[in-house]
């Protein structure tokens, strides 16, 4: 009996790549000169590859981890730290694309996350309840912050909306590569430990009559869920339902078990997302639509279709 | 001379202050088939788990193979005794092949992956018990009895010594409770020792070599099952006063 261990997943890597290629000679200039081509849109869309990973892995490992389909990789406070970071950046008069930006985004987003994780770690470990309790008490007072900046501050009021919903700023190839790699580095140790985010699907005491320590892989993944959700939002700010979407129609596809899910998840994130930013850019140009638009507008239909399509099931 | 696997001794629990186990003790061996009955609330689960590593006992102490069980490492301890329990929540429709290869997991180094020996032995188990045609079927898919059987499949593919089984079959037909216990029979004979904690006096009876009985506050007995599983042991752990009743109730099957 052999293990079928076909990545079938691969035929996403053409998948991209041919999305890509669409992307680059889609666009309101009209015989776009070279210096557009690979000068603005290739640093663009590989950033809209980079993010997508970062955030179809993140939530492909959220939903695993905590046991919940709905979850996506903001659940734990990331998105309201990364908030706090850019209402910090916004208050210091740090530009949207200088590297302490990205810095502060970075660093708001992690330890918003960590935060949360400590907090829930009531009796030395963090049950999946403490985790999403604690989430939401962590993004509500960071969120009431933001809030209070904002409120008092007007002026700066429309560019965290921007961050808020999410797009592609003429990214600094230097930061590009530093996302890109965290997010690598990240699909590639969920990719090694796979199995043990299934084991985690049978409940903490089950995994743990395993020979799985259910607390040292929940600390494993969710560091590498939160450096690469911090990864992303710090190059394009937080981009919503591709974290949530895109394992869930990965995982119709390959099946619920994590050996394909992960590296499905990040292949089809950076797939929807090059697609949606191509849209953001040339459906309405020259006013660009931020691309947390274009997944917003994609997200309440697909829902409605999961509705319909498990209701049958 | 049957080799000793489990040895637990005056084994005492509480859950915030409350005792759950109260000076529990007794001994399992190779081809042995443990039964643990007693009402609600008198600490059968909690005794399970005391014996699977699980809770560290207030009192007392569970020696596997000679060693405190404590004392072994995660993945040791998963290769010896293997879990299985009554119900599972699985939000994830895995199928019932992958549900039983994790019980692999413990064998297989953490930079690996499952390797066609896994596969092969998974194949083997699923075949042995009759439910090789559900294999890629999903588990939530399934009957309860069909869905217990894939869990008991999991924990066999640790290839462990000892198997422990909370509730396996109180929600299931008869039928299933009946092939549920040939199997744990056909496995004591084959070398493992069973511990089985049931509602299901008259198949325990009918099945177990051992007994330990529990009532809240103590253990009542422990010893051979046909002596230990007698009207009087029973109405005496659960509180019924006619002894008499039990004993004709029982010997229905």
């Amino acid at each position: 009996m052999r293990i079928n261990r076909s990545l079938s997943v691969l035929w996403l890597v053409p998948a991209v790549a041919a999305a890509a290629a669409l992307a680059l000679f889609t666009g309101a200039v009209r015989a776009a000169g070279p210096e557009i081509i690979w000068g603005l849109r290739l640093p663009r869309i590989l950033a809209a590859a980079v993010v997508g990973a970062g955030l179809g892995f993140s939530g492909a490992v959220f939903q695993g981890l905590l046991k919940n389909p709905l979850s996506d990789p903001y659940i734990l406070g990331t998105s309201a730290g990364a908030m706090a970071g850019a209402v910090l950046c916004s208050a210091l008069g740090i530009g949207r694309s200088a590297p302490a930006f990205y810095l502060t985004v970075f660093a708001g987003a992690f330890s918003a996350t960590f935060f949360t994780y400590s907090l829930a770690k009531i009796k030395k470990y963090a049950s999946t309840a403490h985790l999403v309790l604690s989430g939401v008490a962590v993004s509500t007072f960071l969120t009431a912050l933001i809030m209070l900046f904002v409120t008092l501050y007007r002026e700066h009021s429309l560019s965290l909306v921007y961050f808020l919903l999410g797009g592609f700023f003429p990214a600094d190839s230097a930061l590009l590569a530093v996302s890109g790699v965290i997010v690598a580095v990240s699909v590639a140790g969920g990719a090694l430990l796979w199995r043990y985010l299934d084991i985690f699907s049978l409940g903490e005491e089950k995994a743990a009559y395993l020979g799985t320590d259910p607390d040292r892989m929940r600390l494993v993944f969710f560091a590498l869920a939160s450096l690469s959700t911090a990864a992303a939002v710090a190059l394009a700010g937080t981009v919503g339902f591709v974290g949530l979407i895109v394992p869930h129609v990965l995982r119709l596809i390959c099946g619920p078990s994590h050996r394909r899910l992960l590296v499905s998840s990040a292949l089809g994130g950076a797939l929807f997302l090059i697609l949606a930013d191509t849209v953001a850019r040339a459906a309405a140009a020259p006013v660009e639509i931020p691309v947390g638009v274009i997944t917003a507008l994609f997200g309440a239909p697909f829902f409605i279709w999961l509705l319909r399509v498990k209701g049958e099931g | 001379m049957s080799m000793s696997l489990i040895k637990a001794e005056g084994l005492k629990f509480s859950y915030n202050g409350v005792p759950a186990v109260a000076g529990a003790g007794f001994e399992l061996q190779e081809k042995d088939l443990l039964a643990v009955v007693g009402p609600n609330g008198s600490g059968k689960s909690t005794l399970l788990r005391l014996v699977s590593g699980f809770l560290e006992p207030l009192e007392g102490s569970v020696e596997l193979l000679g060693r405190d069980v404590r004392s072994y490492s995660k993945t040791e301890l998963a290769r010896l005794v293997a879990f299985v329990p009554s119900e599972l929540y699985l939000p994830y429709d895995f199928s019932v092949f992958e549900i039983a290869l994790m019980g692999r997991s413990p064998l297989v180094s953490w930079w690996r992956d499952y390797s066609d020996v896994d596969a092969s032995r998974v194949f083997e188990i699923l075949k042995d018990m009759g439910i090789l045609e559900l294999r890629d079927r999903s588990i939530n898919s399934l009957s309860s009895g069909e869905r217990q059987l894939a869990l008991i499949a999991q924990a066999l593919a640790q290839d462990p010594r000892v198997l422990l089984l909370d509730e396996p079959t109180s929600h299931l037909d008869i039928n299933y409770k009946m092939l549920i216990f040939e199997l744990l029979t056909r496995l004591a004979g084959a070398g493992m020792g069973v511990i089985v904690v049931s509602h299901d006096l008259a198949l325990m009876s009918a099945y177990a070599g051992k007994a330990v009985i529990l009532k809240k506050g103590g253990q009542l007995f422990y010893g051979p099952a046909k002596e230990g599983l007698s009207g009087a042991n029973i109405a005496a752990a659960y509180g019924i006063s006619d002894p008499a009743s039990v004993a004709r109730l029982l010997s229905i099957y």
